[in-house]
């Protein structure tokens, strides 16, 4: 790699430099400003964090600093890179500009590559799209970038498509076309949301050292604080579509000024390290005597069969106890949410025993497991596909009553729904209203209502908060800890966040590839982890904490390289 | 996973007065088609023309009238006559009223049948699925005028037999359609949450799935209608729809076209014109109303 082709970059000034930027939406109910009045910089070798919830205009910003952003988006004021003015520049001048001085990063590793061309000839065209080189010294610098950005046989790979890359390795794949003109300024919109946690942990020690070792300027968007604490220089935080503080990372993210930061960190789910600030609840940590509510019995699930079956659980046994929260964790592909499904009954085991209530469901005919169907209430993850949107609010929490109390007259049911809603928390003006006008948090909570409407034994949540704000996931969780200590059902809590379900459950299950890694009281399991597996996924979850986060970035790349080194001795 | 990040949307403030009201939405991004709103006003047009008219407009349409054939357009016949003396204009409403029953019959049988049989394929899934769907490829094999003409050389059909045959050979295409809806809708989280409490496949389908279809299944209807029209024109064209002395405007083109060559255009293109005013208008509804619900669709 040569850097000396790197366009000259002001040395003293910014590399990003926003002032005044506002960004205003022409939808069909009118102009909707996103951004108002939002100036920050940043300089070269510097990492600045754009943070804030959803719908706060923090995407917006970055794609109005490309020129990307949608036909029906206009820019005021000024956005310049490198010295060039981007609000109101010409499509070539931008073209020039975009994947040369300045790259993004996006958040779906899937979708920003071109799923029908090796990965080699991907970078390749970048290079040669800046850069006047033939076809077979891109072909060699894209090798050397594969190198660079860590992907293991990087001549081999390069061939790649692709579909036969790891989410992981995609990332890392964006990364290097992002980086394959040296740019001066990268702009990473959430580059590792859709990632697991040691995934994450991985892209954010490179882009870390690719930054340190070029000099480029960072503006990093994401919504996750530990990413702030582990990766940023400086931090400003948005609010509606404004910045309410800007600063250090220590002194937004540990000395707050600004009330909405305060609240904002405050709902932060936080990862309990040390045994003296143990959060967990730690009643009914030990397997009571009682009769498990839900039970699996080594319980495999095969899809698929011959050559393409894919094992998806092998051997899982678990047990849900009256009154208990069994949190179920693991990172994609663990199999958490099958073992949720069968639980559920929506998926059958292929080999093993599932019990509900005492019945195995496998011998109950159906009529009987119908009846044992009342006493289990779902919240699953999606807000939007979770309720029918011809329905009412309503209609969709009144369904498990027309299904199981079909005798029940329309007041009564009436009186029900609304008598649920006050529990959730939920007016009961909103059971008229329909679910697209409800906010992401308020659907969840009608889910909620819907599961619990029958005053079930057993809730199973399979990552109920997962696509909500972290404030709103507070308010949720709140909602859900506070009916279950009142109502006493049982809860089955499918989660790849770990300070939730340390904060969440009483014992917890550790799966990977489909198996059982550890299980045990949450208090012990996630304090003193017994196996490498849940060690190695617990170090990699970043803490809000700059400081903190130092420490533990320090501790597990130490325990990284103690690994690697035992295996090489 | 992640935090879903719309641009534009700022919870609470604008996403409200949008949805608000999802039906005028709708009403109003279907006006913003203008050619949709034509379609609308051609095919209310024919239908006042078809079924009102004769009330204004009466002509004698079943009588032999030899001392007034092929009569050019003048006064007293605004269009003209017919090679056995019927008005032209009188005999566009009459025709017209087969075509339109005719077409608008067919194309909600066959939007009926396609949905029924989708539905079920791509809810039941596996083998079942796999059967109907090869019954639905093996029929688009067939060419449906070539299906319609062994039909017709068999039997002479009436108006409800010509109904039942053309909704039959066309309701291959919806069912294609409300099948990949169903696929999608059947995974959905809420059905999946009323199979997970115990609700019946029954509730999934009535309640869930056919409701959550209803803007495919209408936009599917309206482009059926248009193609009826058309094949009943092609049927009749040919001979083998309604017989005299009703008829239609396929029927009435047939006719007119061996006097062609005589320089009588008015008994071609009236007809031929109002088959291909009504087709369209059809089509530009179908277009309009995909673009009112799709997007409210989504939800």
């Amino acid at each position: 790699m040569t850097a000396t082709q790197r366009p000259a970059a002001p040395q003293a000034g910014p590399i990003l430099e926003l002032d005044g930027l506002g960004v205003v939406f022409t939808t069909e109910s009118g102009e909707v400003p996103a951004v108002r009045g939002v100036s920050l910089h940043v300089a070269p070798g510097e990492t600045l964090a754009l943070v804030g919830e959803s719908g706060s205009g923090k995407s917006t910003i970055a794609l109005a600093a490309m020129g990307l952003l949608t036909g029906n988006a206009r820019a005021t004021g000024s956005a310049v890179i490198a010295g060039t003015q981007v609000v109101g520049a010409r499509e070539s001048d931008l073209a020039a500009l975009r994947g040369r001085t300045a790259s993004m990063v996006f958040q779906e590793p899937a979708t920003a590559l071109d799923p029908l061309t090796r990965v080699g000839r991907q970078i390749a065209e970048v290079i040669r799209n800046h850069r006047d080189v033939s076809a077979k010294e891109a072909a060699t610098e894209a090798v050397a970038l594969l190198r660079k950005v860590g992907i293991p046989e990087p001549e081999k790979r390069a061939a790649a498509y692709p579909f036969q890359l790891s989410g992981g390795q995609r990332q890392r794949v964006v990364i290097a076309m992002a980086i394959a003109n040296d740019p001066a300024l990268l702009i990473a919109d959430e580059p590792t949301t859709a990632l697991d946690v040691t995934v994450q942990a991985e892209i954010l020690d490179l882009l870390r050292r690719l930054a340190a070792e070029t000099g480029t300027g960072v503006l990093l968007v994401t919504h996750n604080m530990g990413v702030v604490a582990d990766f940023a220089d400086r931090v400003a935080v948005m609010y509606h579509g404004e910045i309410v503080e800007t600063g250090p990372v220590e002194d937004v993210l540990l000395r707050p000024s600004h009330d909405y930061t305060r609240r904002l960190l405050g709902a932060v789910p936080r990862l309990s390290v040390a045994e003296a600030d143990k959060a967990a609840p730690a009643a009914a940590a030990e397997a009571p005597d009682t009769e498990p509510v839900a039970e699996l019995r080594d319980v495999s699930v095969v899809f698929g069969r011959g050559k393409n079956a894919v094992r998806a659980l092998d051997g899982v046994s678990l047990a849900v106890h009256p009154g208990q929260t069994l949190g179920l964790v693991g990172e994609s592909g663990s199999g958490k949410s099958t073992a949720s499904r069968v639980a559920l009954g929506l998926i059958a085991p292929t080999s093993g025993t599932v019990s509900l209530f005492g019945t195995d469901l496998g011998r109950a005919r159906s009529r009987a497991r119908r009846a044992l169907r009342a006493g289990i209430g779902v919240v699953l993850q999606d807000p939007v596909a979770s309720l029918d949107a011809r329905m009412t609010v309503g209609e969709c929490v009144a369904e498990p009553l027309r299904v199981h109390q079909k005798g029940l007259s329309a007041k009564d049911r009436r009186s029900k729904v609304a008598a649920i809603l006050d529990r959730v928390r939920l007016p009961r003006e909103l059971a008229d209203r329909a679910p697209r006008e409800l906010s992401g948090g308020q659907r969840q909570r009608v889910s909620l209502a819907r599961a619990l409407v029958l005053e079930p034994r057993l809730l199973v949540a399979d990552e109920p908060t997962s696509a909500l704000d972290v404030s709103v996931q507070q308010a949720v969780l709140e909602v859900i800890s506070e009916l279950q200590d009142e109502l006493g059902f049982a809860c089955l809590f499918v989660s790849h966040d770990l300070a939730v379900v340390q904060h969440f459950a009483q014992r917890v299950v550790v799966l990977r590839g489909g198996r059982i890694q550890e299980q045990g009281p949450t208090g012990e399991t996630l304090l003193h982890p017994e196996t490498d597996y849940t060690r190695g996924l617990l170090a990699a979850v970043p803490v809000p904490d700059p400081v903190v986060q130092r420490g533990r970035r320090a501790e597990r790349l130490a325990a990284l390289a103690a690994g690697r080194t035992e295996v090489q001795a | 996973m992640s935090a879903v990040i719309q641009p534009g949307r700022v919870p609470g403030k604008a996403t409200a007065p949008v949805t608000a009201s999802g039906t005028r939405l709708a009403v109003r991004r279907f006006r913003r088609n203008r050619l949709a709103v034509v379609g609308l006003g051609v095919v209310a047009f024919f239908f006042l023309f078809c079924f009102v008219g004769p009330l204004v407009y009466s002509t004698d349409q079943t009588h032999t009238l030899l001392d007034q054939v092929n009569l050019a357009p003048s006064g007293s016949h605004w269009l003209g006559t017919d090679a056995v003396g019927h008005d032209v204009l009188g005999r566009l409403m009459y025709g017209g009223k087969v075509s339109l029953i005719v077409g608008l019959a067919a194309g909600v049988l066959a939007t009926v049948i396609g949905t029924l049989w989708g539905a079920v394929a791509g809810y039941a899934g596996g083998w079942i699925d796999a059967v109907m769907m090869r019954v639905v490829d093996a029929g688009i094999a067939i060419p449906a005028l070539f299906i319609l003409l062994v039909v017709s050389a068999i039997t002479t059909p009436d108006l409800t037999g010509l109904i039942v045959i053309l909704g039959f050979v066309s309701w291959l295409v919806p069912s294609r359609l409300i099948r990949a809806e169903t696929l999608s809708l059947k995974n959905r989280d809420y059905v999946l949450t009323l199979r997970a409490i115990g609700g019946t496949h029954g509730r999934a389908i009535i309640r869930h799935i056919l409701p959550n279809s209803v803007s495919t299944i209408i936009v599917a209807a309206t482009f059926q209608i248009a193609d009826a029209i058309l094949l009943v024109a092609y049927v009749s064209y040919l001979g083998l729809g309604v017989q005299p002395p009703s008829t239609d405007w396929g029927g009435m083109l047939s006719a007119g076209l061996t006097a062609a060559y005589s320089g009588y255009w008015w008994l071609i293109i009236p007809p031929g014109l109002a088959i291909i005013l009504v087709v369209w208008a059809f089509n530009a509804i179908g277009d309009g109303l995909r673009d009112a619900f799709d997007v409210r669709g989504r939800g």
